[in-house]
């Protein structure tokens, strides 16, 4: 502890630490090999969990099997690296023994409640507060050592603390992503009819169990049959301790490695079978008319159609055209892909018995005496726009003008109890939920209205309350003013407008999507341009544009990010070589593409707004498409598969390697 | 030993003894209370502590304060004036160039000094005028859009 961070930093100089080095493991396949050092002493042979999945009869359809295509496929490790590090103000107030916590978190409720355990206080006297929170993509889904030792500090020393995580620090402390090896057997018939997928899933966990860890690999499980009709599937994961930061929720959460697998298997295939990959996809989708539809991994599918973001794709590319010119250009010897990769994610997670802690999420609308509209959310958003998309929301539903609106989120002393933003629900979920207690509301201020005008029927639209008969009209402020004075009530109804909803989903909501990724790669450099980058994403009904787009883009890049760029390297001691910024290579504007977007809408059942989610749709359908170009385009070279990133050594490699074969 | 500093600071004088090694951005946030620039990496790679000196964007998270002695500092708190935004902050607010925020203050300094060097920057320019600057939310494609708008060019 300091006054400033140069003091403390000069102070932390002066402590000498003698370590005594320990054997150690960084590969999660190194860590399974006998011999290998224990992570835990307790857990020799590094294995935390076991899981296995089954659905269909995947044995026999292994046997019936034409043809079987078979690929080790890895999803490198990650680090998310949110802008905004993350940092902690923790202030107790020793004559209210109260806590006042300030936490760069996408989940203040859950946090509050997990530290009243921690610290053994009363929760009722704790507050999380979330102010702006400069990015998360997952990383500040957790509870976190930090926050609990910042309170704990504050208490001790009855003054207040603060901690700001360095970027070094954030490398090496807060939650990495991905870290799968995965074995991959699909087997079909030599028509291109896909019959089972077999995965054996090995995954990185890191050193520790953060909030979530151990569920991640499961979701990927979950959605391995992607948009095929599969009815056998057989998975088996491996949770592997490595001397590492744990692994956790990362944009996507498991989904990505999981399409990142089924859609390289599908290319394998069609190429095993010389069909086209389009085709192939085409055959094998989900019928439009088989929802909901029953996967073998045990889900309900909610609407699909899926071939139709991908015929826009082909469209969009001018497909047989642009076939046409691939064969010019290998004909003259250059290195033109294209890739396709038609994903489906699991989003609005979720309902509750599928998640740890709550899958619902709340919202509390009140009409203040002025007229104007608080809504408060218990999504806890941070850079999604929840602010816009709920005051439209609102606005829509109360006929006021979005002006009018005001959207709170993140203060556990002023939001009732909430979930937060993640895994694509801040809309579907919270924003339903924001649905059902506007409908509250707006039943009562039409009863008001219809008090106030002396008549039955009335219509809300442009801050008005209209009799339907007469068109006389009182304004909504008048009304809202009315239900507070009170000096005349309607027929059992109390005084004041306030309506507050926690709503469970039914299902989970499954949006999905083709992109289609246009790539040429240099022969004597590896290098990889992306040429066109398409983007057709079905997240169901769409709110707000102009967010959804820029949900998709900033997806996309980190789809892009990890395709190409970006990997977290450790070297056999377990020392983290990309450390810092300068070592870990997040997009640049210059190198993403321009990202040609646009959508088809398949409303989901499962809540009456229609929507899906959106916050992670790009990241899922990005990574194959581009490996897909990059290995279609390396395909005359006799390559089958590259694992990620696409570094131009990786790739100049491949085509040496092509080159002599 | 602490040395005395005079900064004009958004137009506005300020003078406080620092330490030699205070680092410009730290002397912004902390003394100064400035808190529009943000710390994002401390190794000059994320661009998130970008501000203005003599008229040049920089990165404030490599430059010591006292080099910054009796020199002119805009920050993102000294581009709106009376109540309304600069343009440029106009063009990121209107096209969506930002969600969760943190890069946008350096982001938009940056934005300015391209156009200040290149006022019809091509998009491949723009790109390469905000190589300096990461953004992890909004794969650059709406900052894109924003900065040539604010350049006053209507899209292709």
């Amino acid at each position: 502890m300091a006054t400033d961070r140069y003091l403390a930093a000069d102070a932390a100089d002066l402590v000498e630490v003698d370590y005594e080095p320990l054997a150690a493991v960084a590969d999660p396949e190194k860590a399974l090999a006998a011999g290998a050092p224990a992570v835990h002493p307790q857990w020799p042979d590094n294995i935390a969990f076991t899981f296995h999945q089954e659905g269909g009869d995947t044995e026999g359809a292994f046997r019936d099997a034409e043809v079987v295509v078979r690929q080790r496929i890895t999803s490198q490790r990650l680090i998310p690296t949110a802008m905004e590090t993350r940092g902690v103000v923790a202030e107790w107030r020793a004559g209210e023994r109260s806590l006042t916590l300030y936490s760069s978190t996408q989940i203040p409720h859950l946090l509050r409640t997990l530290l009243a355990g921690i610290l053994g206080m009363p929760e009722n006297h704790l507050r999380v507060i979330t102010p702006e929170v400069g990015g998360g993509f997952g990383s500040k889904l957790n509870v976190y050592a930090e926050e609990a030792l910042a309170a704990f500090v504050a208490m001790r020393i009855n003054h207040p603390v603060k901690w700001i995580e360095s970027r070094r620090e954030n490398f090496q402390a807060t939650i990495h992503g991905r870290g799968h090896v995965d074995y991959f057997e699909l087997a079909a018939k030599r028509d291109g009819t896909m019959l089972g997928l077999k995965l054996k899933l090995i995954q990185d966990l890191g050193a520790y169990h953060q909030l979530l860890t151990p569920a991640i690999p499961t979701l990927s499980v979950l959605m391995m049959p992607g948009l095929y009709n599969f009815p056998n599937i057989s998975a088996d994961i491996v949770g592997v301790f490595t001397n590492c930061v744990p692994t956790d929720a990362y944009r996507g959460a498991g989904r990505p490695e999981a399409t990142h697998g089924i859609e390289r298997m599908v290319d394998i295939l069609a190429a095993e079978l010389q069909m086209d990959p389009a085709a192939i996809r085409l055959k094998n989708f989900v019928p439009a008319n088989a929802f909901p539809y029953a996967t073998a991994t045990g889900l309900s599918y909610d609407s699909g159609n899926y071939a139709a973001p991908l015929k826009q794709a082909l469209d969009a590319v001018e497909y047989p055209k642009l076939r046409e010119e691939q064969k010019r250009a290998r004909a003259a010897g250059r290195l033109m892909g294209i890739g396709i990769s038609t994903y489906g994610e699991i989003c609005a997670i979720g309902p509750s018995p599928a998640t740890p802690a709550g899958g619902w999420e709340s919202a509390t609308v009140k009409i203040e005496p002025t007229g104007k509209v608080t809504v408060m959310t218990g999504a806890s958003p941070h850079g999604q726009g929840e602010e816009t998309t709920f005051a439209q929301i609102a606005a829509d539903e109360l006929g006021v003008d979005i002006d009018d609106v005001l959207v709170v989120h993140g203060d556990t002393a002023v939001v009732q109890y909430g979930i937060g933003t993640f895994g694509s629900r801040g809309t579907a979920i919270g924003g339903t939920a924001l649905y059902y207690a506007l409908q509250d509301l707006k039943a009562k201020v039409k009863k008001f209205g219809a008090m106030l005008l002396d008549t039955q029927k009335v219509t809300l639209a442009g801050g008005t309350c209209t009799d339907e008969v007469s068109g006389k009209s009182v304004s909504f402020a008048e009304i809202a003013g009315a239900a507070y004075r009170a000096l005349k009530l309607p027929p059992d109804t109390e005084p004041g407008l306030v309506a507050t909803r926690f709503w469970e989903p039914p299902n989970f909501t499954f949006p999905f999507g083709a992109h289609i990724v246009v790539s040429e790669v240099d022969r004597d450099t590896g290098a990889i341009e992306i040429r066109r980058y398409i983007a057709v994403d079905d997240c169901g009904k769409i709110i707000n544009p102009l967010i959804v787009a820029g949900q998709v883009h900033g997806g996309v890049a980190q789809g892009l990010g990890q395709a190409l760029w970006e990997q977290a390297v450790y070297d056999d001691s377990g020392q983290l070589l990309t450390g810092e910024l300068t070592d870990y290579a997040v997009p640049k504007a210059h190198l993403m593409p321009w990202i040609e977007s646009s959508h088809t809408e398949t409303p989901s059942p499962v809540n009456p707004l229609g929507v899906k989610g959106v916050g992670e749709a790009g990241t899922i359908g990005c990574s194959p498409a581009v490996v897909n170009s990059v290995v279609d385009a390396l395909a005359p070279l006799g390559v089958r598969h590259i694992d990620m990133p696409l570094t131009p050594e990786k790739i100049w490699n491949a085509i040496q390697q092509g080159g002599r074969a | 030993m602490k040395r005395k500093i005079t900064l004009h600071i958004n137009a506005k004088p300020h003078t406080d003894e620092v330490e030699p090694r205070l680092l410009l951005i730290h002397y912004l946030r902390e003394v100064v209370g400035l808190t529009g620039p943000h710390i994002g990496c401390e190794t000059s790679i994320c661009g998130a502590c970008t501000v203005v000196l003599d008229g040049k964007a920089v990165k404030s998270c490599t430059m010591f304060a006292v080099q910054a002695d009796g020199r002119q500092v805009t920050t993102i708190e000294g581009l709106a004036a009376n109540g309304k935004l600069d343009a440029m902050q106009e063009a990121f607010w209107n096209e969506h160039a930002l969600q969760c925020g943190f890069c946008t203050p350096g982001m938009i300094l940056s934005a300015k000094q391209l156009l200040a060097d290149n006022p019809h920057p091509s998009d491949a320019e723009i790109r390469h005028g905000l190589e300096g600057n990461l953004c992890r939310c909004t794969g650059y494609q709406h900052i894109v859009n924003a900065v040539r708008t604010a350049a006053g060019k209507a899209e292709a």
